[in-house]
């Protein structure tokens, strides 16, 4: 019965090569984010009659990269095709991508990831990955409001020629959390590349198939945000689910996520069998990667994530969890590493970035965009991919000079981590030095019985009901601790106070 | 103004005479403007006029005035030289159609890479000229603007697709011209025109600014009316334009040694399934078996080889041609330039049809046929068989060009037809091709030859050869052209 409700997933995602500066078959700039409609264009991009594509050898390079790294086979001769179809962010009206129908013609296939169990340690899964291609985005397409009541469209063609990556999977997914763990470690391997800002708007698109087993297999299409593919799968799964569980078919159809909504809504009732006409392109000769071609290339790699998080533990005797954490988002583990120049205490800095820091900005977001705020989420991991890799907000005035002086002044005793968190608070929304707020603030450590008598005394005073309590129970001393701690500024000793008062309420309790 | 018989001058001849000051671009300009005024109402020729044209003569004047007091002299190989310009390939600020309603108020941004080059070597545009829309005929019956007469025989067509370019040649409305050539548009037209015509190796000239048709097909063509100037041309168009076309190649031409008057040491073969074919008219035979002995009598040696597969040629051509055709006119759907619509209230798809049914009909029908051709299930049976037989081709003619020089055809097998006496059979019409489409299969160098006349109609004579081997095809042309002396006339005036 369970195998019978098995879930199929596979995904079709878009990665944009955000680190090219320029298309891939025209020298216009590919970063069109921001700018006025149709201005990064020229004859090539716009179609124009007479130009020709000229390929964009880095992107080449790019796509290589990245299909090693997800342990693809790579095409000994790449080769382009036309994918031919009317629309009107197309400009050509057809798209130059590759097509492995009749020999591998993309850059890289049958490659595959594993994923990481997320609770101990070693392989949980493998997805296969069936290909990994080189093509051109579209244009897009403005609408006055939606494209149901608009009234008219309006065409931009910045975007048109932007290279893309395209990675289809197998659909080897079983449960949306699969996804999730795939996702985060694609986009931190784009970082770790440096090929793709994952959290760049609309960087990396995501297309999911969905299906139960023994039934029709839904596509799901403009899933606008790496965060919701996670969402509109499990919206999908129970849709389905709920079908098959009244005796209704599931059909095959495309499916849009609604982002407003949250659900999947119906894109179009039947699959229009589409064909695309794919020929060789006759404008791009194929481009040959010799065996040194290829040396030459993974030997220009950067350090990939699993082999850092591997190192992390072996050289700096984290555990695997901890270099895991680090690791999934890139400018954690680069903080981390730049941090151990100024103090080389690997466990206590990786601590301060793995539980303060990073637990700050999941919870509040970077501030460099508001909506991060808002829209603080239980999955504090898809969260913090829209935080990789931004320089504005706290992460621009954070750095490694910063974990590092609040790490020593904890470690050498001189603030308690009460006073070390006020710090860090002021750190993030002012950029301050703790060595600099430190010296605006009165937090040295009260660690001498003689500066905490009167305060103690005090307490004990004013919280005479509180005492009473605590003679029975001593779980009432937290409470009295927590006043000391706040007339003290949470500059007391606690370990000292807390004998402190256990001291007086002994004496009571022997008194009575 | 210069005397009209000087508008016969060989373009290497006007070059001196301007260099030496005897004739003034300008005038010269003016004069073959004046013609084209008082000619091309009868032949149509020309689709537009570069309007600008006797500026330029004029900046050229000035040029040579500033540069005779300089020893060296002006090096320009073409100063003053009046180019007619195919109107598929791209002039910056001048309308460029493709003889199609689609484009008819298309006005490009930018010079093609060899139309810069022949500006650069001193050629002022003159114009550009009537074609089959976008490329697609061999009789320049298909045009949006009209037909192209041949000026032998107005009665007749020019050839094409390049009929505008020929006719411009061998009537004195232009020295020089560009066409292009996807299965033999250069050189039916300057057969058809008693002119030379040639089809350069597949990449060696630039491809940016030729508007495609059939890309893995096609070349941007030279027309000339001597050998000399052909070579002038070659010299000042080659070289490589990788930051362009990455089809192009990186080579240069040797033609220094092209004026010799023998073809001693030369091997040429001929085809015996071209020579016994009953689609070979009796005339064109005839001169083609005159040729063969011109040549021996300057010490070449010819021998009859087999091409068993040149059956496969044609259908394998249009297949290729008509398949790459539909997907690179797809473009064309009125939203960024060419032909305009008022999309209001109208949906996309009846736009592009609206738009797209401004096409006329040969190009309607290869883009249904090319469509045809690379739907899934049928492109194994058509596209990829195609292919197959095109590399077939491509080894046996190859095969025969590591024995002989070159190889030796009529360039079309038939005489100049009347105006509509094909048109209305496709596949009789696409037939004429099979002699030329074979060098655009195999992307080897092709130059027509005008060998002689009968009853007043132009025969020319293709000479194929090795991939880059140019410099022999013009030898050879340098050759026949001082054998045949005042035999062969290259333009009416």
């Amino acid at each position: 019965m369970m195998q019978a409700d098995k879930v199929m997933i596979g995904l079709e995602i878009h990665c944009q090569l955000t680190a090219l500066r320029s298309k891939l078959f025209c020298p216009c700039p590919a970063d069109y984010r921001g700018k006025e409609p149709n201005v990064n264009v020229c004859p090539i991009c716009l179609g124009m009659p007479g130009t020709l594509p000229l390929l964009n050898r880095k992107a080449v390079e790019y796509a290589v990269m990245l299909a090693l790294a997800l342990n693809c086979r790579i095409a000994s001769r790449i080769t382009f095709y036309r994918k031919n179809y009317f629309y009107p962010d197309l400009p050509k009206n057809f798209q130059i991508t590759q097509y492995n129908a009749y020999e591998q013609a993309s850059v890289g296939a049958d490659g595959y990831m594993e994923l990481d169990d997320p609770k101990g340690n070693g392989v949980s899964k493998v997805i296969r990955i069936r290909r990994l291609q080189l093509e051109e985005d579209p244009g897009r397409l403005v609408y006055d409001g939606s494209i149901d009541t608009s009234n008219y469209a309006l065409v931009d063609y910045n975007r048109a020629g932007v290279a893309l990556v395209e990675i289809v999977t197998e659909p080897d997914f079983n449960a949306p959390n699969e996804v999730r763990l795939f996702l985060n470690r694609l986009a931190s391997i784009l970082e770790h590349l440096n090929i793709c800002n994952p959290a760049l708007d609309g960087a990396v698109r995501c297309d999911a198939n969905v299906s139960i087993r023994g039934h029709a297999r839904v596509e799901i299409k403009n899933i606008n945000s790496f965060k919701d593919v996670e969402k509109a799968i499990t919206f999908e799964i129970a849709r389905q689910r709920s079908l098959t569980a009244r005796g209704i078919e599931v059909n095959s159809e495309t499916r849009h996520w609604d982002d407003a909504r949250r659900i999947t809504v119906q894109a179009r009732t039947k699959e229009e069998e589409e064909d695309y006409r794919y020929f060789p392109e006759p404008d791009i000769p194929s481009v040959i990667l010799s065996s040194e071609d290829l040396e030459v290339i993974k030997a220009s790699m950067p350090e990939l994530p699993h082999a850092r998080v591997e190192r992390f533990v072996r050289a700096y005797a984290l555990t695997r969890d901890t270099a895991r954490i680090l690791v999934g988002e890139k400018y954690l583990a680069d903080l981390f590493e730049a941090s151990l120049k100024y103090y080389d205490n690997a466990r206590s800095i990786a601590n301060w970035i793995v539980t303060d820091l990073k637990g700050y900005l999941d919870r509040y977001g970077d501030g460099s965009n508001g909506s991060n705020n808002s829209s603080s989420s239980s999955s504090s991991k898809s969260d913090s991919n829209d935080n990789s890799n931004v320089n504005t907000g706290i992460l621009a005035r954070i750095t490694p000079k910063h974990i590092a002086e609040l790490a020593v002044l904890v470690d050498s005793g001189k603030i308690n981590r009460t006073v070390a968190k006020q710090i860090m608070q002021k750190m993030l929304s002012t950029g301050m030095l703790p060595s600099a707020i430190i010296q605006g603030m009165n937090v040295d450590m009260l660690s001498k019985k003689d500066e905490l008598e009167g305060i103690v005394d005090r307490v004990m005073d004013e919280e005479r009901k509180a005492v009473m309590d605590a003679i029975s129970n001593e779980k009432i001393l937290n409470y009295l601790l927590g006043k000391v701690m706040k007339y003290t500024n949470g500059r007391a000793d606690p370990k000292l106070v807390l004998s402190m008062l256990k001291e007086r309420i002994v004496d009571l309790r022997s008194s009575q | 103004m210069v005397r009209s018989s000087r508008l016969a001058l060989n373009a290497y001849e006007l070059v001196e005479e301007v260099k030496s000051g005897s004739i003034s671009v300008e005038d010269y300009i003016a004069s073959i403007l004046e013609r084209i005024e008082s000619i091309d109402k009868r032949i149509n020729a020309y689709i537009t006029i570069n309007h600008h044209a006797l500026d330029e003569a004029r900046i050229m004047d000035k040029m040579v005035k500033s540069s005779s007091s300089n020893s060296n002299g002006y090096r320009s190989t073409l100063l003053g030289v009046p180019l007619a310009v195919k109107d598929n390939i791209s002039t910056e600020g001048i309308r460029t159609t493709c003889s199609s309603r689609m484009l008819e108020d298309y006005v490009p941004v930018y010079d093609a890479t060899v139309v810069k080059r022949l500006k650069g070597a001193g050629a002022i545009v003159i114009g550009k000229t009537n074609m089959d829309e976008f490329g697609m005929g061999s009789t320049t019956e298909f045009s949006a603007f009209g037909v192209t007469h041949n000026p032998w025989d107005e009665e007749r067509v020019a050839g094409g697709s390049s009929g505008g370019s020929a006719a411009s040649l061998a009537s004195c409305m232009a020295s020089i011209a560009l066409g292009s050539d996807t299965g033999g548009s250069v050189r039916c037209p300057a057969s058809f025109c008693s002119i030379y015509g040639l089809k350069p190796t597949y990449g060696l000239l630039s491809r940016y600014g030729l508007i495609s048709y059939a890309n893995s097909l096609e070349c941007i063509g030279l027309m000339a009316r001597s050998a000399v100037d052909l070579a002038l041309m070659l010299n000042a168009v080659v070289g490589s334009d990788m930051q362009n076309d990455h089809t192009s190649i990186d080579s240069s031409i040797d033609i220094k040694s092209i004026n010799s008057t023998s073809l001693k040491g030369m091997r040429f073969a001929i085809v015996r399934e071209i020579i016994e074919s009953d689609a070979i008219d009796e005339p064109v035979r005839d001169s083609m078996l005159d040729a063969i002995a011109s040549v021996e009598q300057l010490d070449a040696v010819v021998e009859e080889v087999s091409l068993p597969s040149l059956r496969y040629a044609l259908a394998s051509y249009y297949t290729i041609a008509m398949a790459e055709a539909s997907s690179n006119l797809a473009r064309y759907d009125g939203i960024r330039y060419g032909y305009t619509l008022q999309p209001d209230g109208v949906a996309w798809n009846e736009f592009y049809s609206t738009i797209r049914s401004n096409f006329g009909s040969e190009v309607k029908r290869r883009i249904i046929l090319g469509t045809y051709v690379l739907s899934s299930g049928y492109y194994g049976r058509y596209y990829m068989k195609a292919q197959k037989a095109r590399a077939i081709i491509r080894d046996e003619i190859m095969h025969v060009l590591r024995s002989y020089n070159a190889i030796i055809t009529p360039t079309m097998p038939v005489l100049p037809p009347r105006i509509g006496e094909r048109i209305s059979d496709p596949l009789r019409l696409y037939t004429i091709d099979i002699c030329t489409v074979i060098a655009n299969l195999a992307g080897i160098p092709a130059l027509s030859i005008p060998y002689s006349m009968h009853n007043g109609l132009p025969i020319g004579i293709q000479f194929m050869a090795k991939h880059l081997d140019e410099a022999l095809l013009l030898r050879i042309a340098y050759a026949l052209e001082y054998a045949r002396g005042s035999r062969v006339k290259r333009c009416v005036l």
